[in-house]
């Protein structure tokens, strides 16, 4: 059914994933469909990592913890962003078409007032992702 | 499910083998144990997710709206007391603001012909992230821009008018030096030199060091892009706790007094170009609804984040300004315009050194009037500007920095200032055309324009440039206020960057009605004092992170 699954990773709030890495997990052992492990960070000095390079040997650790628990092939990519705050939905969207992905899995909080204003980055995927996207609510 | 989460630290930077990272490259990393948003404050207010630092957001956000009230409160007592401050600051500290211009510019120079100049910016391997036509552009419009405007034919015309007039030279000329009292031609070339010396060199250098400063910490040392990292070689430590609140809380001041400067010079140039075209009132009425329109568009550009809403402006702003530029070159008197640019840069290389000495000169008016307070101003507003520039500069090499941040701006302010200067003085001289010497300041552009050809389109592309100047300088400065008041983090909610551009918008409309243009350049010139002071320890702090820099990358090619 599915080839390759994407799952975007906030580096920061890993905890408030859990579900999502769970489910991916799942769908990839019962599809047998590799795990492209996708981070996007800036290339100033931040909460996670100081430079590009650190964010990624960060990236790449986890995609290998989470594949070892899970007994999954998984991988990590690193996109850099100018501005994270607002080039994140093209982020993923080029990450999609990169890495030649048909499902996104992806944690979201529960949408509220704001998303009426400023759309969620799940729902934004939701909606102009060519490919199935599956909203994680914590 | 948060047992499931991966057990990873967050802290701990160590590559396997248990060094310190580095960026692309080699580069010396400062080891500290902060760690970036550790004090910051997470939080939703209504529907919006707040990512703010305490207290530097606290502080700052609580002052400018504070000072917004005030300022609308008492706005007919205030108007006197603003214009009191701003000559006596200027008044007082010229000496100190002229000698600091020229150690910065000193230092620029230092840097490039030095070995200093090799080290690279992220790292010795780091790639640039920008082309230079769209980094060009971003740091030429957040720079200058409606300075440039507002200034470009005025300043060189005034000091023209004032260096040929028989009082030059006397305590009550504003003429720069000794002016010179009916020589045509010599006080062309003044007129020219002084303008220059105001937008060329030194102001690139305040914002050079500044940028400089910024990008070296965060890109190479790995501490937050914010102005509190540059005093580390200073202070060490102690710079995440008080004392950097301090510096930090006082960049976002400068940037935000500089800013609605610049705002009300652009506001009530557009609106005195609408009136001068359409007819429009020129008041204090059209001017706020001017700062309110044009802060929607801000707004709109800011959302839109740094690729798609402030570069993509940047580079439409490059296109008309240089359209602008051409055409009142070609419809101007082009020949002496471009045989003017050579004059131009010989008379002021010929007046820097007298125009630069900071002591023992009798032109009061012009040295504490215009140097001092250009100097006051770019400094003010120098933090916005410097960590703009920081942002876009990875991966250019010390040398190439200084020079595209130093010379090449300089030389594009001096060929700016010629044509539209030379020809307004040109119609002056040569046609006794007397009407751009006798209009307003904001409008001496738009008379200079209309006697040349086509000069209600031209009129109109002026006003379209200062109008998207001014949304420029807007977006850009509150991206720069909004990554400081958090704690240096980029990836901020957006809703506090709509909260910043809207209170730029509202401390220029508070000053506009309590006190006008001099209320705005009081404040800009107050806030830009102490940061003088900051920016000569960051000068030493460069020189030090340089150095151990250089150390790192010179030991790392020996090996």
């Amino acid at each position: 059914m599915y080839r390759k699954i994407m799952v975007p990773v906030d580096l920061a709030h890993t905890d408030s994933l859990g579900n999502a890495l769970q489910v991916a997990a799942d769908l990839s052992n019962h599809y047998d469909a590799p795990i492209v492990y996708v981070g996007i960070t800036t290339s100033l000095p931040g909460p996670v990592a100081h430079n590009p390079e650190a964010f990624t040997r960060k990236l790449n650790a986890f995609a290998e913890e989470q594949a070892s628990r899970h007994g999954i092939t998984g991988e990590a990519r690193t996109y850099i962003s100018h501005d994270p705050a607002r080039d994140l939905d093209t982020t993923l969207m080029k990450a999609i078409k990169e890495n030649g992905v048909d499902l996104v899995i992806m944690a979201s909080h529960t949408p509220g007032m704001a998303e009426h204003l400023f759309a969620s980055n799940a729902g934004y995927l939701a909606q102009h992702a060519p490919i199935s996207v599956f909203v994680i609510r914590s | 499910m948060s047992d499931q989460s991966p057990p990873i630290s967050l802290e701990d930077d160590q590559t396997p083998d248990g060094a310190a990272p580095s960026p692309e490259g080699e580069a010396d990393i400062i080891e500290t144990d902060y760690e970036i948003g550790q004090d910051n404050i997470q939080t939703n207010i209504g529907p919006f997710g707040l990512d703010i630092h305490n207290p530097v957001f606290l502080i700052s956000g609580l002052s400018i709206v504070a000072f917004v009230f005030a300022t609308l409160a008492f706005q007919n007592s205030l108007g006197p007391a603003f214009g009191a401050l701003r000559t006596w600051l200027t008044g007082t500290f010229d000496w100190f603001f002229l000698s600091a211009a020229n150690i910065f510019v000193i230092l620029c120079i230092v840097l490039i012909v030095t070995p200093l100049g090799k080290v690279r910016l992220g790292g010795t391997e780091a790639e640039p992230e920008y082309s230079y036509s769209g980094w060009f552009a971003m740091l030429f419009a957040a720079g200058m821009g409606i300075g440039l405007m507002f200034y470009g034919v005025s300043e060189p015309i005034t000091h023209y008018a004032t260096s040929v007039a028989e009082n030059a030279g006397t305590a009550e000329s504003w003429a720069p030096l000794a002016g010179a009292p009916g020589n045509v031609a010599e006080a062309e070339r003044l007129g020219m030199a002084a303008t220059i010396f105001h937008w060329g060199l030194h102001p690139w250098a305040i914002y050079a060091v500044v940028a400089l400063a910024l990008a070296l910490f965060a890109y190479n040392k790995g501490l937050p892009l914010t102005m509190r990292s540059v005093f580390y070689p200073v202070f060490g430590e102690r710079i995440w706790g008080w004392t950097g609140h301090i510096i930090d809380t006082l960049a976002v001041l400068a940037t935000l007094f500089g800013l609605a400067t610049s705002l009300g010079f652009g506001a009530s140039q557009a609106a005195a170009g609408l009136h001068f075209l359409f007819n429009w009132p020129d008041d204090t009425t059209v001017q706020v609804l001017l700062i309110m329109a044009i802060t929607g568009m801000a707004l709109t550009s800011v959302v839109a984040g740094l690729d798609a809403g402030v570069k993509r402006l940047s580079e439409i702003n490059m296109v008309l300004a240089g359209l602008l530029l051409f055409f009142v070159l070609f419809t101007g008197p082009t020949a002496s315009l471009i045989s003017g640019f050579a004059d131009n840069l010989i008379a002021y290389v010929e007046y820097l050194p007298a125009l630069s000495n900071p002591v023992g000169r009798a032109d009061d008016n012009f040295r504490q009037g215009w140097t001092a307070f250009y100097w006051a101003w770019w400094i003010s507003w120098s933090p916005f500007v410097g960590m703009f520039i920081a942002r876009v500069s990875r991966g250019r090499t010390v040398r190439e920095f200084i020079t595209c941040v130093l010379l090449i701006p300089s030389l594009v302010s001096v060929f700016w200032m010629t044509v539209f200067g030379g020809t307004a003085i040109e119609q002056v001289v040569n046609q006794s055309y007397q009407a751009v010497t006798d209009a307003e300041l904001p409008l001496k552009l738009f008379v200079m324009l209309e006697q040349l050809p086509l000069h209600q389109i031209s009129s109109f592309i002026g006003i379209v440039l200062v109008i998207v100047f001014f949304v420029t300088s807007s977006d850009s400065g509150s991206l720069v206020i909004d990554t400081i008041t958090a704690g240096g983090k980029v990836e901020a909610p957006t809703p506090q960057r709509v909260f910043w551009a809207t209170f730029e918008g509202l401390v220029a409309i508070a000053l506009l009605l309590g006190g006008g243009l001099t209320a705005l350049q009081a404040m800009a010139v107050s806030t830009g004092f102490p940061f003088t002071i900051v920016l000569l320890l960051a000068c030493y702090a460069i020189i030090q992170g340089l150095m151990s820099e250089h150390q790192v990358v010179k030991e790392a090619l020996a090996e």
